[in-house]
This record gives structure tokens, sequence and C-alpha cells, in this order.
């Protein structure tokens, strides 16, 4: 197997007297998409909130090209070249297809914006995730459907030669051939090398796109497999026991003694 | 309207089969431009409509509207107006408003008016100081605004009281500044007649030049163009517009013409285009102005891009009130002095007015510096012509008033549709 491009080692994450996260490994490989499953409160957002820099840790390794890195900010994170697509998109509505790839980090030449500079690698990296469902890459961003907009969101990630991608819940809001389109977007990154993350609710979508899993349970990781080690139902129960047969977490920690 | 999103794509799918890069004929640029307006998006379309209509109907109610005479005066008339309406435009893109723009204007200006005749000032050095000024009261309105988070409705609000005390402690109840020297030759004296001919004809070949080298770079490189057909036709109307405006005011236009020459552009109307030029320039072509839109649009999106939201909120409200210094001069020059009540009353609503019927929105985000030019000019004919008409100042509050809440209207109407067609 080959090594992963990020890793956390051992994290533990604490908010006041509330141990969010135990001892939490996670490694996402390149080429791969690993799943991040877990009930409402298993601590998957405080996962990604961690690899994205908003949060810091407690204790633990934050390992990039196995080498390990001191991360204080989501821009040291960017640095990196991981990036996070947030569920809620964060899109200007008023600007377009371009102007929103490039938002905070517009091309120039002098003072003055180059414009066509942006809408050729705006264009370039549509083109390369074989998007073809957008009318024009100059149309406002507040014409599009849900999933040209998370497309859009994707591309902007792509855009920055990023290895690593973090998708929170990309399909949540969407209609089948929506998520159908979104779930391709998916497994293209994949394709090109990166490592992808996945997080969702949705264990079809999961099963379809995902290559790992790594299932949450109450803060402990009950699972890190490869997803065609598992089924269906097994997912469902790792994410509301905590275990299925001989996988998982061995005692249930709600009511063992720690 | 759904754009193709039914059709799953294929991973050796490497084109996007639906991208139009141009509108390729007249005929498609004008039906996409139907679309928009259908869609909501309108512009300053309403605001051209109402400036004709009110043309219209002045000019059959009497005849001395459309002379050159009154047309000069207009110009002057509504400098100030654009001006602060330019400013206003950048607190409201952002979404937010400025009611102590005008009277931070009164302010400025009597401070300016102070310097040139207790101190002795020339008029350039008083007149950057009176900006400095204005940009200074901005700042600390954006810092109340931006770190207190006291919403700017409150905090403009409060300047507004406030600021009515400099010019009435300064100058005294009942007194007056007279401006005069430069400041005031702005409004009554007129650019050379071969000077005005000559800016005109250069405006005229720069944006011709602008406009073809742009439509060249960008076909060249296979990119979202607009027709040959739509540059050329908007190259003609620019330039029968400046130079019809420029041929107007180049006439004789005195009432009696054999005993006095008054000639000539008003200099307050470069200066009115060269703050049009500079504003459309920052907002439409640099990373400063695309932060402007992005945090008016959605200031999470703008702050998760790494956009600092905070110094382009402070940033637009010292606009805003540099931009206020220059139209209560303007509004000085124009009437000749200062007064403690300079600014204060109708001027910002007027100003606020001017810019939401030209087409920027109250919601944010949306707005263009030449939008603070043609809402002045309506809000400016409206007492204009009604003045000539002899009618009774209730009038004139009546009709701008309604016109401003036609012009909401519109914006709100647009809005919705534009949320609901999505184009």
């Amino acid at each position: 197997m080959t090594q992963p491009l990020l890793e956390l080692r051992g994290v533990n994450k604490s908010f006041g007297v509330v141990h969010v996260l135990h001892d939490v490994d996670f490694a996402v490989y390149p080429g791969q998409v690993t799943a991040l499953v877990g009930d409402n409160g298993a601590g998957k957002s405080t996962l990604v909130k961690i690899i994205a820099g908003i949060y810091g840790r407690d204790s633990g390794e934050y390992l990039f090209d196995e080498q390990q890195v001191h991360v204080h900010g989501p821009r040291d994170v960017g640095a990196l070249g991981v990036e996070v697509v947030y569920q809620d998109l964060a899109l200007c509505d008023n600007l377009d297809i371009v102007e929103n790839m490039f938002l905070g980090r517009e091309l120039r030449s002098g003072i003055v914006l180059d414009d066509n500079a942006m809408e050729e690698k705006a264009r370039e990296t549509l083109a390369s995730l074989s998007v073809r469902t957008v009318k024009s890459v100059r149309q406002s961003v507040a014409s599009l459907s849900g999933g040209q907009r998370q497309t859009v969101a994707i591309a902007k990630a792509v855009l920055w030669n990023s290895r690593v991608v973090l998708l929170d819940e990309p399909t949540a809001a969407l209609g089948v051939a929506q998520t159908r389109q979104v779930l391709d977007l998916v497994r293209r990154l994949a394709d090109r090398g990166l490592g992808v993350v996945l997080i969702s609710h949705n264990m079809t979508d999961v099963m379809e796109v995902a290559d790992r899993i790594t299932a949450l349970y109450l803060g402990r990781v009950a699972a890190d497999v490869p997803a065609e080690d598992l089924t269906h139902s097994q997912i469902v129960e790792l994410i509301t026991a905590g275990r299925s047969g001989d996988l998982g977490i061995a005692e249930n920690p709600a009511t063992a003694n720690v | 309207m759904t754009v193709g999103s039914d059709t799953p794509a294929k991973t050796s799918d490497h084109d996007f089969a639906n991208d139009n890069r141009q509108a390729t004929s007249l005929g498609d640029a004008a039906r996409d431009y139907l679309n928009r307006l259908r869609g909501g998006d309108m512009g300053s379309l309403p605001a051209i409509l109402g400036l004709v209509v009110l043309f219209a109907i002045f000019t059959s109610a009497h005849d001395r509207f459309l002379t050159t005479y009154n047309m000069a005066n207009l110009v002057i008339q509504a400098g100030s107006i654009i001006v602060l309406a330019m400013g206003i435009v950048f607190v409201l893109l952002l979404g937010e408003i400025d009611l102590s723009a005008g009277v931070a204007g009164g302010a400025c200006a009597t401070i300016v008016a102070l310097l040139m005749i207790d101190y002795g000032w020339t008029w350039w050095l008083a007149t950057l100081a009176g900006i400095a000024v204005g940009a200074v009261i901005g700042l600390v309105i954006g810092l109340l605004v931006s770190l207190l988070g006291i919403p700017s409705f409150v905090v403009t609000l409060a300047f507004f009281l406030g600021l009515q005390a400099v010019a009435l402690k300064l100058i005294g109840s009942g007194g007056s500044l007279r401006i005069t020297g430069v400041l005031r030759d702005i409004s009554i004296k007129n650019v050379p007649v071969a000077a005005g001919w000559i800016a005109a004809g250069l405006i005229v070949a720069a944006f011709a030049a602008l406009s073809l080298w742009r439509y060249r770079s960008r076909s060249a490189r296979g990119l979202v163009h607009k027709p040959l057909a739509l540059v050329v036709i908007q190259i003609v109307v620019l330039a029968a517009i400046v130079l019809g405006v420029t041929a107007l005011l180049s006439a004789n236009r005195a009432p009696n013409p054999a005993v006095f020459n008054i000639s000539g552009i008003p200099w307050v109307l470069p200066i009115v285009v060269a703050l049009l030029l500079f504003w459309t320039f920052v907002l439409g072509r640099t990373r400063y102005g695309r932060h402007l839109y992005a945090v008016g649009g959605n200031a999470e999106a703008a702050r998760r891009a790494g956009i600092s939201v905070l110094r382009i909120k402070i940033s637009a409200f010292v606009i805003c009130t540099g931009m206020a210094a220059i139209a209560g001069l303007l509004s000085a020059s124009y009437t000749g002095k200062v007064s403690p009540g300079s600014g204060g009353g109708n001027v910002l609503l007027y100003a606020v007015a001017a810019a939401v019927i030209g087409g920027t929105s109250l919601f944010g985000g949306r707005g263009r510096a030449i939008d603070a030019v043609i809402g002045g000019l309506v809000i400016a004919t409206i007492p204009n012509g009604l003045g000539l008409l002899n009618q009774a100042a209730y009038i004139n509050y009546i009709v701008t008033g309604g016109v401003l809440l036609l012009a909401a209207s519109v914006d709100a109407v647009s809005r919705r549709r534009r949320s609901a067609a999505g184009v």
C-alpha cells in the first residue's frame, strides 16, 4: 500500500470537560476516496476542522507527506495543498464562476486584474474535470443549480493544485441527477491522484465512491477498512453501535469504565 | 432555467458541450440582454427610461427647459448630488448605509472655507485638508461599524446629528462663509471650448481603442466576448453622447447672445467624469473592487477566501465620506457660500435616492459608479424642471419621493425575479 498523503496520529481534542476526540488516527491516501462516516456528534466536524486548521489539537501528530508539520491556521493548511469544500459552499452569488474560483487569489498584471488569464485557467480546470453542464464560465453563480454550485466549489479547490480535498456533505441538498454529477466528479478527483475525503450521511453515496471507510463512534475510530470489506448494514452498525461482528471498538465506550 | 443538468457526465468526456463562449451575432446579444432584463437584471435601464420621460414632459411643458443654458445649469446642479451618490454606492455595495455623508460634506466644506478665509491657505491645500478630514470621519465610522459591530444605520445617524454641530460652532448661527476664487469658479467658469473638444476627442478615442483591443485579445484567446457589431455600436453611442454634450455646451448659451458669450463645458463636468472613470476602474478592474463586490455578495465566503472583511468595510466608509467632502465643496461652490445648514436636510437622502434610482441595490453586492451619475441626473432634473414651471415646493417633494419609491420597487422586484429566474 502507498504511503498516506495526510495523516493524523493519536489526536485528542476537548472542549472544556467534553472529550470530543479520543486518540483518533486518520489517513488520506493519494488517488483514493476516504469516506468519513459517523452519527451526529461522533466528532466528524471536529476532525475536519482540525485538519482544516480551524481548531488546534490537544495532543497528537499532524503529518503531511510523512513529514510532521506544524499547523497554526487555515492558511498553513492551504499552503500544504489541503482544501476544504464546506457544506454551505461559500460562493458569492453576485460574482460569476471565474470570479468565484479566483476569489481572494486573483491574478493580476500590474494592478489590473488579468481577467483573460483567469478565465482561461478556470476553463481549463473545469474542462479537465469534465464539467460540461455550465453554459458559460461568465455566468453568475446565482443562476446555477445546487449541483453546479457544488461543482464550482470543488473546481475552486482543485484550481490551486491542491493535493487533498475534503468535501463536507457535498450531496446533502442535491437531487438524484445532481448527486450523480457530484459523485462522478469526486471519483475523477481521486483518479487524478488527489486524496479525497468525503464526509457523508448517505450510505449509498459512500458505498459507491469510497475506497476506504473510516467510521467514528463517540469520538473514537470504530473502523478504518477498505470499502469492499464492508456491507451496507455493517457500516450502519459501525455508525450506530460502534461495532459490527469482529470489527469495531471491542467494548462499548459509552458503558465502559474510562 | 435548466442547463442540461440531467445528463450524467462521463469520465471520458473532455469538453463541456453546452459552453457557448460568445454571443456570435448581434441578434444573440440582443436576446441575451432581453433574457437578462426578464430575469430581473435591469441595471440602469429604468433610470434611463425615467430620465427620457422627465425630459419629454418638461420639454413639452416649458420651452426653456431644453435650452443649452438650462442644460448647463442642470449639469452644475447635478454635480454635487452625483459625487455624493458615488460615495454612497460604496457603502450600499456592502449592504450598509451612511446617513451622515451629507453633513460630513458640509462640515468639511466649512473647514475648507475657514482654512482659506481665516488662515490664508491656498485652495488646493485647503481642499486636500478637507478631503482628509472627511476620510478621518469615515475611518471612525468604519471602525465603529466593523469593530464594535454597531449597525451602520445607528452609527451614521449619530454622526448625522453630531456633525451638524461642527458647522454651527465654527460659523455661528445665521452666519455664512463666502466661497471665492478657484473653488467658486468650478461652478461659474467654463473649460475653454478648444480644450473641451480635445478632451472629448481623447475620451472617445481612448474608449474606442480600449474596447477594440479588448475585443481582439479576447476573441484571439477564444474567451467570452461580445460580437464586434455590439462593440462598434457601444463606441458609436458613447461618441454620440460625449461629442453631443460637448457640442451643446460649446455653443454660446447666453440668454442674450449679442451681448454676452457663455460657452464651454462647466468645470464641474470634467471633475465628475474624472471621478467616474477612476472609480469605474477601481470597481471593475482591480483586486480591491472585486473584493468589495465579494464582501457585499457574501461576507462569509469572502472571509473564507482570505479577504479581510474588516478592512474592506472600513475602506468603503473612508471612500464614502472622502467623496462626501468633495460633494460638499461642489455644493458650496454652486451656492457660493457655506452655511451651518450645508449638507443637512434632504441632501443625503437625495444622494441615496440617486444611487438606488441609478440601479445600485440596497441589499448589497450590486452597483456601479455610473449608477450615481444617471440617478443624480434624474434627481437634479426634477427640481430643475419643476422650478421652470413655477411649481410650489411641495410638488417637488412629492415627485422626488414618488420616483424613489418607484426605483426601490424596481430594485426589490428585480431582486425577487433574479432569485426566482436565477439568470
